[in-house]
């Protein structure tokens, strides 16, 4: 079965979440609760660390289309960073950077969110 | 006569349940693998077999766990195919249309994505159904080298 797991950090009013290994349509779910939850305690600025991702497929780079209106319309935010080039090249085919503001690193995402 | 070095067929059949798709890609992994295959191009493969396989798990057997799903490999030296097999409702790929992501963002639509990354990852995706029998999708990718 396929290995994947989730872990939510905080750093002040900004919330982090660590994906690792394989997200696919069997373990987007786990993804999903950790949106849910977020958005259940009022956390809409989101930055999630991509560096441990191994695999996405499109059910995968679905949640994040799920979630990202509900977040903006709460001033919020979904940014991404610290891509594989092969998972970076799977959201940069579906046209993602267009919609999601993509980071090198978390500082770098972190610091968009203060600034604004 | 012309000399094949490499030429291989394998199979494999699995319930249409998410939980078999880790074991669809290391099907797929594996004998793309053997074949020789740029890494790249192996990665892309896996990821279309994986959509194809969702989208029959999600639309064709409606998420019904029991279903089956036959996914053959076939490959000699030019061209590395997929035939994925199942048995559940058939599907018109001519409705589905190409994504439009800010449209699909507006209205929460996340499905459609799969097609489009099976054709933007294969150089050729044919759907062929028979209602009522099988439905069948075969993926191919030219692997041909130099």
């Amino acid at each position: 079965m396929a290995e994947f797991s989730t872990s939510v950090r905080e750093n002040g009013d900004i919330s982090i979440i660590n994906l690792k290994g394989f997200l696919d349509a069997h373990t987007a779910p786990t993804l999903e609760n950790n949106f849910t939850q977020l958005i259940n305690d009022s956390k809409f600025k989101i930055v999630v660390n991509f560096e441990d991702l191994a695999y996405i497929s499109s059910a995968g780079l679905g949640v994040f289309m799920a979630y990202i209106e509900s977040i903006r319309d709460n001033k919020g935010d979904i940014k991404l960073t610290n891509m594989s080039d092969k998972v970076f090249n799977i959201f940069d085919l579906l046209g993602f950077p267009l919609l999601y503001e993509i980071y090198k690193n978390e500082d770098e995402a972190l610091k968009k969110f203060s600034g604004s | 006569m012309s000399v094949r070095k490499k030429n291989r067929a394998a199979q494999l059949k699995v319930k249409s349940r998410t939980e078999n798709l880790s074991e669809i890609r290391d099907f797929v992994s594996g004998n793309a693998r053997a074949a020789d295959i740029p890494e790249v191009t192996v990665e892309n493969i896996i990821l279309a077999v994986d959509e194809a396989c969702t989208n029959i798990i999600k639309h064709a057997y409606n998420l019904s766990p029991e279903g089956e799903i036959i996914i053959k490999i076939d490959y000699d030296e030019e061209k590395f195919m997929v035939t994925i097999i199942d048995y559940g409702k058939s599907f018109e790929p001519d409705r589905v249309p190409l994504p439009d992501l800010q449209k699909y963002y507006r209205e929460h639509r996340v499905g459609g994505l799969g097609m489009y990354l099976m054709k933007s990852l294969m150089d050729d995706v044919e759907y062929r159904s028979v209602p009522g029998k099988y439905n069948q999708v075969l993926l191919s990718k030219n692997i041909r080298s130099g």
